[in-house]
């Protein structure tokens, strides 16, 4: 299988380890074969290891280094905010932090719709049971 | 970012006598873990090249120098000079880093790795930014590419902290990309 996801100047990636663990930064330039300067619009650019990224699929256009204005009008050009929640790894990060922030009401809540949904689901089931014997 | 070594600009001279009202006064920029390190190689240094001791001199000033624009990337030549096993040899190395601090950390490293040589058998002679044109190496000059271009081979998966860390897991780790 070829590889479909570089390390290049302006690739979008997921930190996976650290203090910035969950940022999307775009990398802006490789210092060295396992260090690359990375930049995101909340942070001050650093370099960080590639050893703490993860790759995504998204990647903007910009030129070597950029600075903070041109890049954050990058990422509003090529609109990544909606392409990483729209896409199904964004989702699911979005999902686990639901997930993880509920209170105790709001899992009540879900345990009711859990079991609405079962009841629904069965009596398709049902039916189509019904339908077939 | 912390890096081990910081850089200090050390001030000295030799103290005041009846034959020597102003005695001069010598500066020098090193790298030293801390600032007492830094004075002891000071007099260190300026015990070879001048005749004065810590005994009969006085520190005028120290002070640590940080880097200007740690946030961009330049390619750090440094000349050493290091202690082998059979005698003092001098070597030209580059790097490239963010700092300068961080290229001296990278130059102590790969000095004990590749030459075995320890920490207080080098001697930092010389320390300069090069423009990407003026550099030797090709490990450096393979990174001057605006439209560099490589794929991460092998993918580690780590837990996100050291607490997740457990010793069996369930499934053997996928390492493709």
């Amino acid at each position: 299988m070829p590889f479909k996801r570089y390390v290049e100047i302006g690739r979008i990636a997921l930190v996976n380890y650290g203090k910035d663990y969950g940022k999307l930064v775009v990398i802006v330039d490789v210092i060295y074969q396992n260090r690359a300067l990375v930049d995101a619009p909340d942070m001050v650019r650093g370099q960080m290891n590639f050893k703490r990224l993860t790759l995504t699929d998204i990647k903007i256009d910009i030129k070597r280094v950029p600075n903070k204005k041109t890049l954050i009008a990058a990422m509003e050009a090529a609109d990544v905010k909606s392409k990483w929640e729209n896409s199904s790894w964004g989702r699911k990060l979005i999902v686990q932090k639901k997930r993880a922030s509920l209170n105790d009401f709001d899992r009540f809540k879900v345990m009711l719709a859990k079991i609405k949904k079962a009841g629904v689901v069965r009596q398709e089931l049902a039916k189509l049971k019904k339908e077939t014997a | 970012m912390s890096y081990k070594y910081h850089q200090f600009q050390v001030v000295g001279r030799g103290l005041p006598t009846e034959t020597d009202e102003q005695p001069k006064i010598y500066r020098m920029k090193l790298w030293a873990t801390n600032e007492v390190r830094a004075k002891s190689k000071f007099w260190y240094y300026l015990r070879k090249l001048k005749k004065v001791k810590k005994s009969n001199g006085q520190m005028l000033a120290i002070n640590e120098i940080f880097e200007k624009n740690p946030t961009t990337i330049k390619n750090y030549g440094i000349w050493l000079r290091y202690q082998s096993r059979t005698g003092y040899h001098n070597m030209y190395k580059e790097y490239r880093d963010t700092t300068l601090n961080g290229a001296i950390e990278q130059m102590y490293t790969e000095m004990a790795s590749r030459h075995r040589v320890r920490h207080h058998c080098i001697q930092v002679i010389k320390t300069a930014t090069i423009p990407a044109k003026l550099c030797k190496r090709e490990s450096t000059k393979q990174f001057h590419n605006s439209k560099i271009k490589f794929p991460l081979v092998f993918k580690k998966v780590r837990p996100p902290t050291r607490k997740l860390k457990t010793t069996y897991k369930a499934s053997r780790p996928n390492l493709f990309v």
